[in-house]
């Protein structure tokens, strides 16, 4: 009465079954969905359709969102650089104003009547400037720039802007390709780590076991952040491949255990035994026997590796170990949000907090449920 | 030997759905079918089926256990108890009458104990949440309870964990716990079926003296007609959720009306003839009448055989680590020799631990032989060097025990047959190794169909024949078969054992044939070597060790064979 064997046309193997499964659980496929939407704009931020230029200046300084309408100057608190170039109105209070004005009237009618300068700019001073053309020539072209940028600039953006007017919704896109990316690499080098030392520790077992287990010891027992810090010093570059590298030599000790414990569990199988019988090699056995049954072990890990990732990333950039300044992902953003929110500019926190809070929590809620569908016996 | 007034519980068009799925896409799956008989005060009646044919969930139905998130029993079915339906019966009362009024034994005396309390322990738990004793009652009680049940020395057992019980030990503690509180129905299923024949033998003796002391009732579920022979006053006998007949055990066993019946009695191998083959279900379903007696298989060797295997005192050890630098040595097997003539059949029978599957895996060097040699056309199998025993390995096969454990449940059927082909180089090209697969797929009695699909698809026999047909892929001179049809059903286990000696004659393959079951080996073998704590005992040809057993010990295994119909003594004997 234990076995049902139910006649079907086709034959489904244990991801179609798995997918079945998955399919019926309704939070599940939500979670997918928001999943496969960040993922979609993963791909077009990395190919550049989207948030290419996220790193133009196309707003005021720390424009606000639209919704909460245009800052005045004031409320601004900082000056602009170009506020500070403009020539300052006369002040009819200024002691100095009569003097400096007779002066200069002085200076001019001493040019008109010598002509000696040839037309050369003299300094306040009356002594021939031998730069002035090229200052001038250096004014003339910023002066122009500025009037563009002016122009362009805008005094609120959708999500509003950063200390250097950045699109806030364009830099959280690219910060999200950047965390995803170092989140879903550092996984997938983890697992593949974890795997192999697993599978080579649980299928032989005696010395190699022993000295994999006396490595994931000491390992272990070093405090994580610590490890991460340690690895980071060594390492020296700051960089996207960097972290990626650190935090994929650090995390694969969960992965090892579990692995290398399923590996123990299937190598005294009998469907094991029995490729042994028929001549298959070890490595045959290992990976093209076992693996395929211990697969979704190692795909429920990644998955959970992915999710705790992308958290470290975040808490490493926010640390300053991180990605270098000029990479934004959400660790970055959080980073200069410290300093913003004690000017009240918190829309940089909020966008890179919520879209880390929404990607986080959909991706456990598919982790749980992939767990369950592929091993339904657990639940 | 019953009257209807004397009933004790009566199950009444017992009709009992599984949902297979919760939005309903596929119909309901009806595993008892309106099902009616009755359980006579102080009697034992035995519910026989084959996997699937709804026994289980029979017994479970009366004790209200079925799980209740897709279990459905559907409207009309009855059980009466005194006088009351207990499929309609309250939550707590159901949970009052069971353990009280009636009670349960399992298969698995292992997994049944909680293996954190000692046996004392769990017996006296019963005893306090029914009979309301004191501890120190209880206590006392547990005491008679174990010695009622025949294990040795209570006082220091009461106060062991399950695990330092043996088997039959455990499922004697299990017997104790079962009739703590005096139960008037007592319902064991598959009590005997995971225990050594010998020990079988002693807990249904067990079983029908305490019946008769306690005069109570006895539900014995089981899929061995035989074994229920001995013990049971009524036998009902159940297939695909129905009943196919009922009636006293002297009726069911002498004169049997069903066609079904008569094909469970037929299919279990005869002790003292040798049939060419043996009957299976088909053979009395299809026609009414009782197929003809087959001819007699003659076995035995002449002494002049070609001889394809000399084993001389193979000798298997295991050490485990004990303190810092000493190791204690366990010897599964020693000083086995044997001599396998070409195209005969080697039984090795013995009980679990007598190491009959270790000589097997040592053959194949799955385990590494610790003393002798295994000569194979004049070289020794374990001196030789690993890639060399690689060319012998294709000529030496092994079929497991287990089919649901045997077939990597990721590869499909064609993958599985395929692969040794492709280890081996053996066949041109995918194209003919296609063939050849089908062909064998076809031999061992499965459809092209079946290529496609993965193991679980299959029922046991079936995967039974997939993994023989993986190592007929090979061609080899030797198949070991490993308890190959051990887990399998009766019915399944005659066709099997079929296959197994139509590719004997036709391939001239030579086996190795391990089982505990000295009735399959007796009938499939030329010789036997009967094993007993890793040494043999007796080895000769396999009628002589049937007609003139020498050791004590072949003469214990073979007293312990069940005999259908022969009621035993109703006596208890101590493990």
């Amino acid at each position: 009465m234990n076995t049902l064997t139910i006649a079907t046309p086709t034959s489904p193997g244990l991801w179609a079954l798995a997918w079945r499964r998955l399919r019926s659980d309704r939070l599940a496929m939500a979670a997918l969905a928001v999943v496969v939407m960040f993922l979609l704009t993963l791909l077009l931020s990395a190919t550049g359709i989207v948030a290419k230029n996220w790193d133009a200046e196309v707003g005021v300084n720390y424009a606000p969102p639209a919704f909460l309408g245009a800052q005045t100057a004031e409320e601004r608190g900082v000056q602009g650089i170009d506020a500070a170039e403009e020539a300052p109105p006369e002040n009819p209070r200024d002691p100095l104003g009569p003097i400096l004005r007779q002066l200069r009237a002085e200076r001019a009618a001493a040019a008109g009547a010598t002509g000696s300068t040839g037309g050369a700019a003299l300094d306040d001073y009356g002594i021939v400037d031998p730069l002035a053309r090229e200052i001038a020539e250096i004014r003339g072209g910023q002066g122009a720039r500025r009037a563009e940028a002016v122009q362009e600039k805008r005094a609120t953006l959708p999500f509003g802007a950063d200390k250097w007017g950045h699109d806030i919704v364009l830099k959280t896109v690219k910060g999200s390709e950047t965390s995803i990316i170092v989140g879903l690499a550092a996984a997938l080098l983890a697992t593949l780590l974890g795997t192999l030392l697993g599978a080579v520790s649980g299928y032989y077992g005696s010395w190699v076991d022993d000295f994999l287990n006396w490595f994931y010891s000491v390992f272990t027992s070093i405090p994580y952040l610590l490890l991460i810090l340690a690895v980071a010093a060594v390492l020296q570059q700051k960089g996207v491949a960097t972290i990626v590298l650190i935090l994929g030599l650090t995390g694969w000790t969960g992965v090892y255990r579990q692995i290398r414990a399923e590996y123990i569990k299937h190598k005294g199988r009998e469907y094991v035994l029995a490729a042994d019988a028929i001549g298959a090699s070890n490595l045959r056995r290992m990976f093209i026997h076992i693996f395929p049954n211990v697969s979704h072990v190692a795909l429920v890990q990644l998955s959970i590796l992915t999710v705790g990732f992308i958290k470290s990333e975040v808490i490493l950039s926010f640390l300053g170990f991180g990605v270098p300044v000029g990479v934004a992902s959400w660790g970055s953003m959080l980073n200069e949000a410290q300093n913003e929110l004690i000017l009240g500019k918190w829309w940089q926190l909020a966008a890179a907090s919520a879209a880390m809070a929404v990607l986080v929590t959909a991706f456990s809620l598919f982790t749980d449920a992939l767990r369950d569908a592929l091993d339904p016996k657990l639940k | 030997m019953t009257t209807e007034s004397d009933t004790l519980l009566g199950v009444r068009d017992l009709r009992v759905s599984f949902r297979l799925d919760k939005h309903g896409k596929q119909p309901d799956f009806e595993a008892v079918k309106g099902i009616g008989f009755d359980i006579p005060e102080n009697a034992t009646v035995a519910l026989v089926g084959e996997s699937g044919s709804g026994k289980s969930v029979t017994a479970l139905a009366i004790l209200g256990l079925l799980p209740p998130e897709n279990a459905i029993v559907l409207p009309g079915s009855r059980i009466v108890y005194g006088g009351r339906n207990l499929l309609e019966l309250p939550k707590n009362a159901l949970r009052d009458l069971r353990g009280r009024d009636i009670s349960m034994i399992f298969q698995e005396p292992m997994s049944s104990l909680n293996p954190v309390f000692t046996v004392g322990y769990q017996i006296a738990e019963t005893l306090r949440l029914h009979m309301g004793l004191s501890s120190r009652q209880a206590r006392a009680r547990v005491l008679e309870l174990l010695d009622e049940v025949g294990i040795p020395d209570p006082q220091a057992k009461s106060s062991a964990y399950p695990f330092q019980l043996s088997g039959g030990q455990q499922q004697r503690a299990m017997i104790a716990m079962a009739i703590a509180c005096n139960p008037r129905l007592l319902i064991a299923d598959e009590p005997t079926t995971a225990l050594d024949v010998t020990i079988q033998k002693q807990i249904l003796e067990l079983l029908a003296a305490l019946q008769d002391k306690h005069r109570m009732s006895v539900l014995f579920i089981t899929h061995d007609l035989a074994v229920v022979g001995e013990i049971a006053d009524r036998v009902v006998v159940m297939r695909d959720g129905g009943i196919r007949e009922q009636g006293s055990s002297d009726q069911v066993f002498g004169n049997p009306r069903d066609s079904y019946t008569r094909a469970l009695l037929k299919c279990r191998p005869p002790l003292e003839k040798r049939p060419q083959r043996l009957a299976v279900i088909e053979d009395f379903m299809q026609a009414d009448i009782p197929p003809p007696e087959p001819a007699e298989r003659r076995r035995g060797v002449v002494g002049s055989e070609p001889v394809i295997l000399e084993v001389r005192n193979l000798g298997k050890s295991f050490f485990t680590r004990e303190g810092l630098f000493g190791k204690r040595e366990f010897k599964a097997a020693h000083g086995v020799s044997f001599k396998l003539p070409r195209g005969k059949t080697l039984g090795v029978v013995g009980e679990s631990g007598s190491g009959k599957t270790t000589v097997g895996l040592t053959l194949m060097r799955l385990h590494e032989a610790t003393a002798g040699a295994a000569l194979f056309e004049g070289r020794d199998l374990f001196s030789m060097p690993e890639a060399e025993f690689k060319r012998y390995k294709r000529r030496i096969q092994i079929v497991f025990q287990n089919p649901y454990a045997s077939l990597n449940p990721r590869f499909t059927v064609g993958q599985i047959l395929s692969e040794p082909l492709s280890i081996h180089g053996i066949g041109s090209g995918d194209a003919a190794r296609r063939r050849l697969v089908d062909e064998l797929l076809a031999r061992v009695g499965l459809s092209e169909a079946a290529y496609h699909k993965y193991p679980h698809e299959f029922s046991g026999g079936q995967r039974q024949r997939i993994a023989i047909a993986r190592c007929l892929t090979m061609k080899p001179d030797i198949l070991i078969c490993d308890e190959s049809v051990s887990a399998l059903d009766v019915s399944v286990q005659a066709q099997v054992l079929n296959l197994l000696q139509d590719l004997q004659d036709e391939f001239g393959l030579s086996y190795i044939f391990i089982s505990h079951d000295l009735a399959v080996v007796k009938y499939m073998s030329d010789q036997v070597l009967v094993m007993n704590r890793g040494e043999v005992v007796e080895y000769a040809d396999s009628d002589e060790i049937y007609l003139r057993p020498q050791h004590p010990y072949t003469r214990k295994l073979l007293s312990a064979i069940p005999k259908a119909g022969q009621r035993i003594r109703r006596q208890i004997s101590p493990a």
